[in-house]
């Protein structure tokens, strides 16, 4: 059983991580695919610096799995891959891939990876703007 | 005989680490230090870290910890702002 849970400074290959998936009992994959925005609030964005506590985060990404593994039993395989490192716009910042025999629950199984990312997982972004930067505080977002 | 001190890492991640310079640094504290009494020590001697400090949440050998956490000798201990990825 193919489990991925990795923070990278390389670019991500969507196709890789999907494809590492690959089993003869998966009847569906999904994915979410998180990429870079050119703007936040009316201000063009010209890039992103992602910093992650790498090796925590890769823990807290494995625990996600596990999360899901006993949340809903019949999602088999769970691929988390986060870059950090200076985004340009456009760019993938994150997949999520899970697999299954079956199509139900697998959004709501998506869904919560996603939430979970954004709750414990020791990832910061920075926007750099034309004239000026700031590092993205989770609580004055929405 | 137990040790009077013991030392620690500490480590520093975005806004936190650019307003202190540095993504790590050792301390020596007493034994018997909370992460409470730790992340004071860290803002009377570092001012910087004070606008931080108040939404920080700690990590020591990469778990989540509350406050009254009772450090060793030798441990790793992380101040994690806000997260924020994907």
């Amino acid at each position: 059983m193919v489990e991925r849970f990795e923070i990278t400074t390389e670019v991500i290959s969507i196709g890789d991580v999907v494809a590492q998936l690959a089993d003869p009992a998966n009847g569906a994959i999904v994915t979410f695919i998180g990429v870079v925005r050119g703007e936040t609030d009316g201000r063009e964005v010209r890039y992103l610096e992602y910093e992650a506590y790498p090796e925590m985060a890769e823990e807290q990404l494995c625990q996600i799995g596990k999360e899901i593994r006993v949340r809903w039993p019949s999602i088999r395989q769970v691929a988390i891959v986060h870059r950090v490192g200076r985004l340009e716009v456009g760019e993938t910042a994150v997949v999520i891939a899970l697999s299954a025999a079956h199509r139900s629950e697998m959004f709501d199984a998506l869904h919560y990876a996603i939430d979970r990312l954004k709750e414990i997982v020791p990832i910061w972004k920075k926007e750099v703007w034309a004239d000026g930067e700031k590092w993205v505080n989770a609580l004055e977002t929405h | 005989m137990e040790k009077m001190e013991i030392n620690v890492r500490v480590k520093f991640f975005a806004a936190a680490r650019e307003s202190l310079g540095t993504g790590e640094i050792g301390l020596t504290i007493p034994t018997g230090s909370t992460v409470s009494d730790l992340l004071n020590l860290l803002t009377e001697k570092y001012p910087p870290l004070r606008a931080y400090s108040r939404f920080v949440s700690v990590a020591v050998n990469r778990a989540y910890v509350g406050m009254q956490t009772e450090l060793r000798d030798g441990d790793e201990v992380a101040c994690l702002p806000p997260v924020g990825g994907g």
